[in-house]
């Protein structure tokens, strides 16, 4: 297997590489002096900075800055939504879909996991099903899009029906920005929750959007922070390099161009191996994503065998051990357990170019 | 078995390295990146160390991958963890489980150097593009004209050869043992001089997969149902009372019998599983002068033991010293007669006995059930049978 020197990374939607802007920005913020409650002037100098950056992040968003509360990533933020929202008794059960990301689906009883059809997006009727005659308020939590397939959901018909029934929406939109001109506000949810990291900003920093005066007990209960959601002293740094990425989100679109590159690099997968399967292709995606089964191959191998010829990509969701156990998202597709575990996931971005694709297709198709 | 890769011309030759945690594999890694390969760090996940350990909430991997992957990065090199949790629970502690349950001991470190070790693993190596896969066992590998004999390591206190009997010829040519030659002090070392964390790490105790020793609750987890108690009987033929079930007992035990009031301790000297009896006697009934073994592997040259008697030093516990034997073909195909001089006690059946001729392995194979306590070697038996016969 020929080895490329230069190492190419496909894995967008694990993390993206930091705006070079935003890498300046946060080393600023690193050198500038102050805690942000404080009321001298250094501590004045950092609030501003924050606050700033909580206007660019709500640009990008398109809601309100007073909405937004800094956390320490989706994970977080997702957390304090749902248990937040539990623990204050604001509702008295949770639904979510099935191919919610673990930090979501994990405090959901799998008996209220709402399945979603061959082509990855919820089912409707299901949810209807479901939801009928259940007791309000409840909260029903379903992602944006998906980070392994890049199926788009239905959150607009989700939220009109949850709304219907009496119920709150969270939308886990931690992979929406910069891979959809979707209006996040069109969506109807009460909550969304974001990250930096995956759009060219640090890790360690996200935060959630409250569009619902429901109450909510926060997690981490100090000094009042943002808004008394969230106490701590802010992650400064994080929160100013996330309006520093979120600003050049919003300022540069490249939604279609990546778009064509993913066309390209699927169109390529399926000359190269015939027998091929590329997931969710039917139906509306984000721009970046693409999953792909080689049948006969475990992902395990493909991923060794390209990160060892010098690509990064991922599969499934890795155990911290490294283990890859299958993907919990294309099993409740229905897809087999043998087919889920010969899939890899492909997501580029702004630094992909069709050259590095090229690469990427040959070898693959040795794989 | 699929060829053996050949790295690109002008790029280093590619190795792998299994990798445990452990001080052995951990410096067996750092000595092949200081020799200049391109080496590739590989960990077995072999079964879930949070449900092992009954620590649900924990990692399924537990700390030694987590050493693994700390050693990789500090010698810089790739390192993956591969997962074999299915096979090792199919190839390793299922059959562990029903070995126990037909009256043997096993040694489930030979059966997985078998399997996921040396079958699937060396078959990833070579999938990853390694020219061979490196292993920190200790145990010399020598290679004459291409012939590769397999010889005890260099210290003798930790050789490892009596668990490596069953490697094949195949496997050994692409395998290699860095450590056959440094003695255990040596290695920790160069731990240290290699600034590895984990230099100071205690060695590995007993059945990875066992918490804390207790392997009849595996055997249980395996085997649902109610306990397979018997009967313990006497060699004189008096019945001692209730057994646990045979999978609690292994020949040459003494403790933990609950039999008392003998005037001689009393030992298992044989476990019946067709009527899950439990023989116990005097130590006298141990003495075992020949075995029967199967599945051997037979790596002394030739295709298989030579014909007649051969003198070899056979070895029937990994605890246990060679000891000067004959050994001839046995009674079936890959089967072999093994004869003591000298009377073993204690040997039992599901532990290997693996043969030698001083320093080389000349294979081995599994013991038994049955065997010979008289001191007559079988050939001479069957002369003096054949003898009365034609009286």
């Amino acid at each position: 297997m020929a080895t490329t020197k230069k190492r190419i990374y496909l894995d967008y939607n694990a993390t993206t590489p930091l705006f070079p802007k935003v890498a300046t920005v946060l080393s600023q913020a690193f050198g500038s002096l102050g805690n942000a409650s404080s009321i001298h002037k250094e501590g004045r100098s950092v609030r501003g900075a924050i606050e700033d950056a909580r206007e660019s992040v709500s640009k990008l968003i398109g809601v309100p800055a007073s909405t937004i509360i800094f956390s320490s990533g989706g994970t977080e933020a997702n957390t304090t939504v749902v248990r937040g929202l539990i623990n204050s008794g604001a509702v008295n059960d949770i639904f979510c879909s099935a191919i919610e990301h673990p930090s979501v689906r994990d405090h959901v009883n799998p008996e209220r996991h709402i399945p979603v059809d061959n082509r990855g997006r919820i089912d409707l009727q299901q949810l209807h099903d479901v939801l009928r005659g259940k007791k309000a308020p409840f909260l029903m939590c379903v992602m944006l899009a998906n980070n392994e397939t890049g199926v788009l959901q239905p959150i607009r018909d989700v939220s009109t029906l949850v709304h219907e029934f009496g119920g709150l929406v969270l939308c886990d939109c931690v992979q929406g920005p910069g891979k959809t001109d979707l209006d996040f506000t069109s969506l109807g949810a009460d909550f969304l929750t974001f990250s930096a990291h995956k759009i060219g900003g640090p890790q360690g920093v996200g935060c959630f959007v409250m569009n619902s005066e429901a109450d909510l007990e926060p997690l981490l209960i100090g000094g009042g922070q943002e808004n008394k959601r969230r106490s701590g002293t802010e992650n400064a740094p994080g929160i100013i390099g996330f309006g520093a990425a979120a600003r050049i989100t919003a300022e540069t679109s490249n939604v279609e161009k990546i778009s064509g590159l993913r066309d390209q690099l699927e169109a390529a997968l399926l000359r190269a191996k015939s027998d091929a399967i590329i997931f969710g292709r039917e139906v509306d995606r984000i721009s970046n994503t693409t999953n792909v089964a080689i049948p006969g191959v475990s992902s395990e191998r493909q991923l060794i065998k390209l990160d060892l010829a010098g690509f990064a990509v991922s599969a499934g969701s890795a155990c911290s051990s490294g283990k890859i156990s299958s993907s919990h998202v294309l099993l409740a597709m229905g897809v087999s357990e043998e087919i889920a575990g010969s899939a890899i996931r492909i997501s580029i971005g702004r630094e992909t170019s069709w050259p590095d694709l090229e690469k990427f297709v040959e070898i693959w198709a040795t794989l | 078995m699929s060829t053996t890769p050949k790295s690109p011309e002008g790029a280093k030759p590619r190795i792998a390295v299994a990798m445990s945690g452990g001080v052995d594999s951990s410096v067996c890694a750092a000595l092949l990146v200081k020799q200049g390969y391109d080496v590739v760090g590989l960990t077995m996940q072999l079964y879930d160390h949070g449900a092992a350990t009954a620590k649900g909430k924990t990692c399924c991997a537990g700390q030694d991958i987590h050493d693994a992957k700390r050693v990789a990065n500090k010698v810089g090199i790739p390192h993956y963890v591969l997962d074999y949790e299915k096979r090792f629970e199919k190839d390793v502690i299922i059959p562990f489980a029903e070995s126990y349950r037909r009256g043997e001991t096993p040694v489930p470190c030979i059966l997985c150097n078998q399997t996921v070790k040396f079958r699937d693993l060396i078959e990833a190596a070579k999938d990853f593009g390694a020219e061979a896969l490196a292993t920190g066992h200790y145990i010399r590998r020598e290679e004459v004209d291409g012939n590769v004999s397999l010889h005890r390591a260099v210290d003798q206190s930790k050789d490892q050869s009596y668990f490596l009997f069953a490697t094949t010829s195949e496997q050994l040519a692409y395998l290699r043992f860095p450590l056959g030659e440094v003695s255990k002090p040596e290695t920790r070392s160069l731990a240290q001089k290699f600034d590895l964390d984990i230099a100071g790490k205690a060695d590995s105790q007993d059945i990875c997969f066992v918490p804390k020793g207790s392997y009849t609750k595996v055997i249980e987890k395996f085997h649902t149902g109610e306990k397979n108690k018997g009967r313990f009987v006497h060699v004189d033929g008096h019945d001692m009372g209730e057994h646990e079930g045979i999978e609690h007992y292994t020949v040459g035990q003494r403790r933990g019998l609950g039999l008392g009031g003998e005037a001689e301790p009393l030992y298992v000297v044989e476990i019946r599983p067709t009527d899950n009896v439990v023989v116990v006697g005097p130590k006298a009934n141990l003495a075992k002068h020949e075995i029967n073994v199967r599945d051997v592997n037979w790596l002394g040259g030739g295709r298989f033991i030579p014909d007649g008697e051969t003198r070899i030093e056979a070895r029937v516990r990994n605890t246990h010293e060679p000891v000067p034997a004959l050994i001839s073909q046995g009674a079936r195909t890959n089967q072999a007669r093994v004869f003591f001089e000298e009377a073993l006690f204690g040997v039992s059946p599901g532990q290997a006995c693996v043969f030698y001729s001083g320093e080389q392995v000349l294979g081995g194979g599994w013991i038994m059930p049955g065997g010979v306590n008289t001191n007559v070697p079988h050939n001479k038996r069957n002369a003096e049978a054949s003898a009365a016969k034609a009286l």
